[in-house]
């Protein structure tokens, strides 16, 4: 038998390892997309201050601390 | 007729894509009450901002350099607020795969709407309540890594009140103790956070206080906006994506109007 599966136990937790992992990359990437808009002051977007002038009423407006 | 039986769960990915989309709208939907409402005072503002850096050369502005024009600032409202919206959606849909089990309700729309609404109470309202959002003009450039950390922090209080919130409910059985319960979880955790967290009041004495007012009710209106309309997109997302797939029991059956 080359793959053995176990028997499912009864209480199989509904989320499994995999989507879990899923889940958190993608968690963790859009909180790096709402860093860009809400935080970031060039050092992630490489672009300077450009993107957080852009975005500066934005931040303003959605309640962000700016300045 | 299979085995399998048609799919009654949908798959993290089309759930994700339908978040992603409801943020999105739900994000230009806000930009665009933000700019009717908003962008007039975010104007004054800037003009008082400005009125007072000529007057006082030595007050450093945040705008001398001009990188981005003030038409550019308002168009990138709309960037920020449907970029804000997506990734706000995508954490909807996110929170929806993983909590769908534990919400108790056989509802999808008031699974993804009670989801929604929690977010609004946590980090929406209960940051609002302590650290209100400020025009340009207000605030004190020395301070904004401190305001920042505070934000953030209250931020994590604000759903950390929820989930207690919602575990203090679930240790009663009658629902009027349930719904004491709830409130009360919730008030501890967030007045605990309240008092812990530093005061910030950086309002200039000669800053207007009915621009204040109005540029806060037009910040808090933007919010509460984009949430509500996140919650209904993705609520109706889930319920069109039903519908469509619910009713094809494989091939060759009429399709029903």
């Amino acid at each position: 038998m080359a793959k053995a599966q176990p028997a499912r136990p009864l209480s199989t937790p509904a989320v499994s390892a995999r989507l879990l992992w899923t889940a958190i990359a993608v968690t963790a990437l859009l909180l790096l997309i709402t860093y860009l808009v809400a935080f970031d002051q060039g050092a992630v977007s490489r672009s300077g201050m450009y993107l957080h002038e852009l975005m500066h009423d934005g931040r303003h407006l959605l309640g962000v601390p700016c300045h | 007729m299979s085995l399998t039986g048609p799919k009654t769960t949908p798959g993290y990915g089309a759930l994700l894509l339908r978040g992603l989309l409801a943020g999105l709208v739900a994000g230009l939907l806000a930009g665009c009450f933000a700019y009717a409402f908003g962008e007039p005072h975010v104007d004054a503002a800037i003009a008082i901002e400005e009125a007072t850096t000529h007057a006082d050369p030595t007050a450093a502005g945040h705008h001398d350099e001009e990188l981005v024009s003030r038409d550019g600032q308002k168009g990138g409202l709309f960037l920020a607020t449907a970029l804000y919206g997506a990734a706000m959606g995508g954490l909807l849909a996110t929170a929806y795969t993983l909590l769908r089990r534990r919400l108790r309700t056989p509802s999808d729309t008031r699974a993804a709407l009670s989801l929604a609404g929690a977010a609004l109470l946590g980090i929406v309202l209960v940051p609002y309540a302590k650290y209100p959002p400020n025009p340009p003009a207000v605030g004190n450039p020395a301070t904004i890594d401190q305001r920042t950390i505070s934000y953030l922090a209250i931020l994590v209080i604000g759903l950390v009140a929820v989930w207690a919130s919602v575990v203090a409910a679930r240790t009663q059985h009658a629902e009027w103790r349930q719904a004491t319960a709830a409130v009360t979880g919730f008030l501890v955790v967030v007045v605990v956070g309240y008092v812990l967290l530093p005061t910030v009041d950086e309002v200039p004495d000669t800053f207007p206080a009915g621009l204040l007012w109005n540029f806060r009710i037009a910040s808090l209106g933007t919010q509460v906006l984009l949430w509500t309309a996140l919650g209904l997109t993705f609520a109706a997302l889930l319920t069109a994506r039903r519908r469509t797939q619910a009713p094809e029991p494989r091939a060759g059956t009429v399709t029903n109007a």
